[in-house]
């Protein structure tokens, strides 16, 4: 499979809220970044996980599919964790709608917005 | 944002529908439980989410991942199984292309004159030069995410077939959780890779895996039963297979 061509970077946003900033493209080979860096923030104690795509180059189909296990995984392990975005331009904003995926992801413009939020 | 450039995959994804519409698909088949619908995917559905892959491997063949997907694309339906139907786009496999499927039910069973039984959809959601993507619309047996690709792997091109699903009500649980329903799609894929090697010269054994991603029920899309595509096409089943015999379809 391809390597990957991206980076993840956790930083902590708030009190029980980590950002996990994407710069990049997000394909099956962001796999492993992606779970690292979901545990990355769990462990630091991360209730809101704000996913920010605002540095996102390329997303394929595969990709989307590896959003899709990060939320289920999300789910299952820690109910009451919320998997948020911000950062999407129109273009990908169309696809987590195509995908269905703005209906289990809230989208945010930006940080301060998921905060309040 | 939004004055950034157009990403490079932007020519690579459908736009947001709201209903499937036939208008761009081939004639022929039974052409139930497509139009008006709306898509699925993942997200939605009743079912245990599952991540099932299938791979062969195309050992020997000079073929590219491209040349891979370039003939599956434009052959698609020629390595379905037997008893299957697939009435593609008029425009090929493009994304927001809409397809119709005419299938056979469990374990490959048709009706008289060889009718297919289960009459549903797939929109084509995503494509480039090495993948493609299915998302599949309500009624049809599994809510999902289903995407074709090709990749070169230990000095051999490797095809494809990734599928993050559910299923879509109740009825179609019961088949997958009595072994039914995963069987016969376990079967169909590997029956398809195994076609598309043999397109390729190469007697490929296809492998698969497959992982248990949610074991929950989704309780709330219990209603999708509804638009249940078998039950549906089961209405319309004995005019078609009259039809069928008469010659007329």
């Amino acid at each position: 499979m391809n390597t990957p061509n991206v980076t993840m970077t956790v930083r902590r946003l708030g009190p029980a809220t980590c950002v996990i900033d994407i710069q990049g493209e997000v394909s099956a080979a962001a796999e492993n970044a992606l779970m690292d860096a979901y545990t990355q923030a769990v462990s630091a104690g991360a209730r809101d996980i704000l996913l920010n795509f605002s540095q996102l180059e390329y997303m394929n189909s595969s990709g989307i599919g590896l959003l899709v296990t990060l939320l289920i995984r999300a789910n299952r392990h820690a109910p009451r964790l919320r998997l948020l975005a911000m950062g999407l331009s129109e273009h990908y904003r169309q696809i987590f709608e195509l995908t269905r995926l703005n209906e289990a992801i809230g989208i945010f413009a930006t940080e301060a917005e998921a905060l309040a939020a | 944002m939004s004055d950034n450039p157009a990403p490079r995959d932007a020519g690579n994804w459908a736009r947001p529908v709201d209903k499937l519409d036939l208008s761009g698909v081939q004639a022929g088949g039974m052409r139930l439980n497509v139009a008006g619908r709306h898509l699925t995917g993942p997200i939605r559905g009743f079912g245990q989410m599952w991540q099932k892959t299938y791979w062969v491997r195309l050992s020997g063949a000079p073929a590219t991942p491209q040349e891979v997907i370039t003939v599956w694309k434009a052959e698609f339906p020629s390595f379905w199984p037997k008893g299957n139907r697939f009435y593609g786009p008029l425009t090929g496999i493009r994304p927001g292309e809409v397809a119709v499927l005419n299938l056979a039910g469990p374990g490959g069973v048709t009706a008289p004159g060889e009718t297919p039984v289960i009459a549903t959809g797939i929109m084509v959601i995503y494509a480039d030069d090495v993948s493609f993507s299915f998302m599949t619309p309500e009624g049809h047996i599994l809510a999902g995410l289903i995407t074709f690709s090709a990749f070169a792997e230990d000095g051999a091109t490797v095809a494809q077939v990734q599928a993050l699903i559910r299923t879509m009500d109740p009825l179609y649980e019961l088949s997958f959780r009595l072994g039914v329903g995963h069987r016969t799609e376990d079967d169909f894929w590997q029956a398809t890779l195994r076609n598309l090697a043999a397109r390729f010269n190469v007697a490929g054994q296809a492998q698969m895996r497959s992982a248990l991603v949610d074991p929950r029920l989704q309780w709330s899309e219990a209603k999708n039963v509804w638009h249940n595509a078998a039950i549906r096409t089961a209405f319309v089943l004995p005019g078609e297979i009259l039809k069928r015999l008469l010659g007329r379809s």
